[in-house]
């Protein structure tokens, strides 16, 4: 068997990768933007970060819908969901750094946003491949910058703590994620999951000869997936990961790494190996380990964050606690399971973003991170503890804000799934899902109390700087519009399924 | 049960298999031998410089285990990255970082039955998928019918393999090949920025 050469019509190929290829290049100039300006003037590199990331997005409606390189490059709804993810974290982590005058950023402002663009690139690429190769390629792409971002104030022990710790346990579960792979490709013969999955279900072979390396590499893949999902029992990283690294590096890790584990679970579990899930339209093997997965996650995450005293350490926690929620959609294989997943992601992108954005600020100008240091600044700024205080309480899941909408979203589609196939796991699995969030209650108010209800009055007084203004008003109207009018979202994360379904079956 | 027939059979065949095996396939067994010897010298040697050189020795003969399965690719991909970056790049970090003679590596027994139970559990699932799961017959989508456990083999490798994989990079996986380059590119541009000296 001879490879055969694509058959590329080169415009359209442009056409489908112009966002990519864009953002690439953007990097690059934003690199050479820094070389030029002076240091004095140093939010322009920001704003040309910026400017390329807002391009990049008007660039994506016009790509469209479509094929590339024989199915390497996929553009789907799906696909544009998450970029339009991709590219909002990408856009708030930049824009909430403005304000940050550690020497190191400051003097290196040209690399720190270009390795931020360079990791959207990754994931932007990611949500496009429709194949092993290039969807680990794109995953590398995502994390390698982001060892660096986390290990970018290199004279601060904690943060290079925090890169190390990042680099090993990336490098570490990309090489499960590799084994895993291998053994896929071995069973089915090729990488393309269109085709994986057309093979699984034509030979039936998941099922009868190899069913048992069936699992070893499906715990393989979950494990290296659950390294970026930060999922338990892979989910020690995260708080000393997040704790260590640049305040917006930590929001970008929270939101966009997670995100792009969610999509590489998507694409393998939900594409990949369609046709060995579709006999029984139950996640037969897979389903019960994820579910335990995400059963633990909701509960260490949010039992433990009750305990944290420092908040990005409790953001932590609580995003380790998101993951455990959101699985819960993807467990739910029906029509609602996906586009919750979506309108769940979008949703944690505004709050959680946001409430980052918060910490930044304030760290900023007091530089510490202590929830303690948070009190009685309702007195003092109260423009700032409203702010906050809504996004906790999205993050919370309190309506009528869009974390309400999402929790409700997920654990519909996962009460669905239980009684259209009897499955009574999953009803323990959403109970278990309800209950722990009304401890994470505590908490997120936590957080609330010490702003609005006590007697003196902060010593700290919040100023904003532009940028970081747009991004804290882009997620209030965000998780206000997804939880008060979320109709068009609901639509367009229903039309991300009906085209998923179609694309499963190419 | 079957499986533990199995495996009396063997063990009550094994001088037998050994002799004949010994005698056909001598290269495949000096090359497993030195593996094994120097891969259990690695791991237990005290002197941590040994080690590593016993670590280069044991990733040479690997590789010479990919020639004889025809993968001269990656029998050259091991001996490149593995012999000459990684394991170079742990002797200079070894010699730059501790004293090469005087030192004796420090480690404690205490992970010995861990390790032990660890090792007896990859060691029984490997064992187990070779026994029970190599000989199923599997038809793959071409309609040729294959025994063994991986529909995607074709038994032997064509001897051209390596044009083939250039080929194909240049071909079908043209794409991932192209965003390795932006990979190598931002880390590139992240190593420096680690590892430059700050101006003051």
């Amino acid at each position: 068997m001879n490879p055969q050469l694509p058959i590329v019509d080169l415009l359209e190929t442009l056409r489908l990768m112009l966002p990519e290829l864009f953002l690439f290049l953007w990097a690059l100039v934003v690199i050479t933007v820094d070389l030029f300006s002076s240091r004095k003037n140093d939010s322009l590199v920001g704003y040309t970060a910026l400017a390329g990331i807002v391009i990049t997005g008007v660039l994506l409606t016009i790509a469209g819908d479509g094929v590339a390189f024989g199915a390497m490059f996929v553009n789907d709804p799906f696909s544009f969901a998450f970029k339009i993810i991709f590219l909002g974290t990408a856009f708030m982590a930049v824009g909430s750094s403005f304000g940050i005058t550690k020497q190191k950023i400051q003097n290196h402002r040209g690399e720190f946003y270009g390795l931020i663009l360079f990791s959207t690139v990754g994931m932007m690429f990611l949500a496009s491949s429709h194949e092993l190769v290039s969807l680990y390629i794109g995953l590398e792409l995502t994390t390698i910058p982001l060892f660096v971002l986390a290990a970018f104030y290199k004279d601060d022990k904690m943060s290079v703590e925090s890169g190390i710790k990042y680099f090993v346990i990336g490098a570490f579960s990309s090489a499960m994620l590799l084994y895993g792979f291998s053994f896929l490709y071995g069973m089915t013969g090729t990488t393309n999951l269109g085709q994986m999955s057309f093979n699984l279900a034509a030979n039936h072979i998941a099922h009868q000869s190899s069913g048992f390396v069936m699992i070893i590499a499906n715990v393989t893949i979950l494990a290296g997936i659950g390294f970026k999902l930060s999922l338990p029992p892979f989910h020690q990283w995260a708080p000393d990961v997040y704790e260590g690294a640049p305040t917006p590096v930590a929001a970008f890790l929270s939101v966009g790494s997670k995100a792009a584990g969610l999509v590489a679970f998507t694409k393998i579990f939900l594409i990949g190996l369609w046709g060995y899930i579709s006999i029984e339209m139950t996640p037969s093997d897979w389903g019960l380990m994820v579910g335990v997965m995400s059963a633990v996650a909701m509960i260490i995450g949010n039992i433990v964050a009750i305990r944290q005293t420092n908040i990005k350490r409790m953001l932590a926690y609580s995003s380790i606690a998101q993951a455990g929620y959101i699985m819960i959609g993807m467990i739910a294989l029906n029509e609602h399971g996906i586009s919750s997943v979506v309108f769940y992601t979008f949703v944690y992108l505004f709050a959680n973003m946001g409430a980052f954005a918060c910490v930044t600020i304030f760290e900023d100008k007091t530089g510490t991170t202590e929830i303690a240091n948070y009190k009685g600044l309702a007195q003092t700024s109260p423009f700032f503890a409203a702010l906050l205080a809504i996004f906790m309480l999205s993050l919370a899941g309190i309506p009528p804000l869009g974390g309400f909408m999402a929790k409700y979203k997920v654990f519909a589609a996962g009460i669905n799934q239980a009684s259209a196939f009897n499955v009574d796991w999953l009803y323990w699995l959403v109970g278990v899902g309800l209950l722990t969030s009304v401890f994470s209650l505590y908490y997120y108010v936590n957080v609330i109390k010490q702003m609005y209800f006590t007697k003196d009055a902060s010593i700290y007084k919040m100023t904003f700087n532009p940028p970081v203004l747009t991004v804290l008003i882009i997620c209030f109207v965000g998780i206000m519009v997804t939880g008060i009018y979320p109709e068009p979202v609901f639509e367009f994360a229903n039309k991300v399924y009906s085209t998923f379904a179609f694309s499963i079956l190419k | 049960m079957e499986f533990f027939d199995k495996i009396i059979e063997l063990i009550v065949a094994a001088p037998g298999i050994i002799f004949t095996e010994l005698s056909t396939r001598p290269v495949f067994w000096l090359l497993s031998m030195m593996m094994l010897v120097s891969g259990f010298l690695v791991v237990t040697l005290k002197n941590i410089f040994h080690s590593a050189i016993y670590l280069i020795l044991c990733l040479f003969s690997v590789a010479g285990l990919f020639i004889l399965l025809q993968a001269e690719f990656l029998a050259a991909a091991q001996v490149l990255i593995y012999v000459g970056a990684v394991a170079i790049l742990m002797i200079f970090a070894i010699m730059l970082s501790t004293n090469v003679s005087g030192n004796k590596r420090m480690t404690t027994q205490n992970g010995l039955p861990v390790s032990i139970i660890s090792a007896v559990f990859a060691l029984g699932t490997i064992s187990f998928i070779i026994m029970t799961k190599l000989n199923v017959v599997i038809k793959n989508p071409e309609g040729v019918i294959t025994k063994g456990l991986w529909i995607g083999s074709k038994g032997e490798l064509p001897l051209d393999n390596i044009m083939l994989i250039g080929k194909y990079i240049m071909t079908e996986y043209m794409l991932p090949f192209e965003v390795v380059s932006v990979l190598l590119l931002a880390s590139m541009i992240g190593a420096i920025a680690l590892a430059r000296k700050e101006r003051s």
